[in-house]
């Protein structure tokens, strides 16, 4: 009970595994492209909650200028994620991931 | 300033994101996904206000719940078809899923099981009132390289969705 009502790095850590595991799920399970990528936006807020959980630990902000860095990158990945999704959906009209198979062989 | 009733805003706000993420990744409509996201990334920002990080906090709900979910709710706006809905919604890999997750969760469950002495129970003192400040001069500082790297990295990223979402490709 103690250890329960006193939050340490502990608890921010669990909480962002199991973000992270939410995601792994949605990016594995599901057809809908436009969810895996929504999955992909929740793994990286896992990421993220442990950098600052962390940035907070050491009392520094290097954890927090990197969260800042995760998330510009996951800013161009949307972008261009979502590009790829709208020229996939041009060409054969559906956003079901089962379908993205052009390059297997 | 200490903060007050710490373990009843993290429980709160843990719920929220967990229960936000589940309702993501189980809604059958991408528009519900998209919704529930944003209530996540919200609850996710105000974690970040608990843990003294009140800039990225406010990066946080500027572009994700701002700018990255609207530009997801535009793409589901143009590509939404109501095919979609009635298919199934899940792939033949939920068995790759279980064992993925329950790996990466025993995983996890270990490592914070023998761990936990690792973490310290005392966690520093942080100045606060000049995060923005602090942040600002090592993002200008000591991350100048890194800074100018990720805004090269967001050149591509337009030129890259530009070029994607043409006519012809």
């Amino acid at each position: 009970m103690e250890s329960m009502l006193h939050i340490t790095t502990l608890h921010y850590l669990v909480l962002g595994a199991a973000l992270f595991l939410l995601g792994v799920i949605g990016v594995l399970t599901r057809r809908n492209v436009v969810i895996v990528l929504m999955s992909i936006e929740l793994i990286l807020n896992a990421v993220n909650l442990n950098l600052i959980a962390f940035s907070r630990m050491w009392g520094g902000l290097h954890g927090q200028v990197f969260a800042i860095f995760v998330i510009t990158d996951a800013a161009a990945e949307a972008a261009v994620g979502l590009g790829i999704l709208i020229a996939f959906f041009r060409n054969k009209e559906t956003v079901n991931i089962d379908e993205v198979n052009l390059l297997k062989w | 300033m200490a903060p007050i009733a710490t373990p009843f805003f993290f429980y709160l706000l843990a719920a929220i994101m967990l229960i936000g993420g589940i309702l993501v990744i189980m809604c059958r409509n991408a528009v519900h996904s998209a919704l529930a996201l944003i209530v996540t990334l919200l609850a996710q920002s105000a974690i970040y206000l608990m843990l003294y990080a009140p800039f990225v906090a406010g990066v946080q709900i500027i572009l994700y719940a701002g700018g990255i979910m609207v530009l997801f709710l535009f793409v589901i706006m143009l590509v939404n078809i109501d095919r979609a809905l009635k298919e199934r919604q899940f792939n033949s890999q939920w068995w790759v899923g279980i064992i993925a997750a329950t790996t990466l969760g025993g995983l996890f469950i270990a490592v914070y099981t023998k761990g936990k002495s690792i973490f310290p129970e005392r966690i520093a003192s942080v100045a606060e009132a000049d995060n923005t400040q602090r942040v600002a001069s090592l993002l200008y500082g000591q991350y100048m390289f890194a800074f100018e790297i990720a805004s090269l990295l967001l050149l591509v990223a337009i030129i890259g969705a530009v070029v994607m979402a043409k006519k012809r490709i």
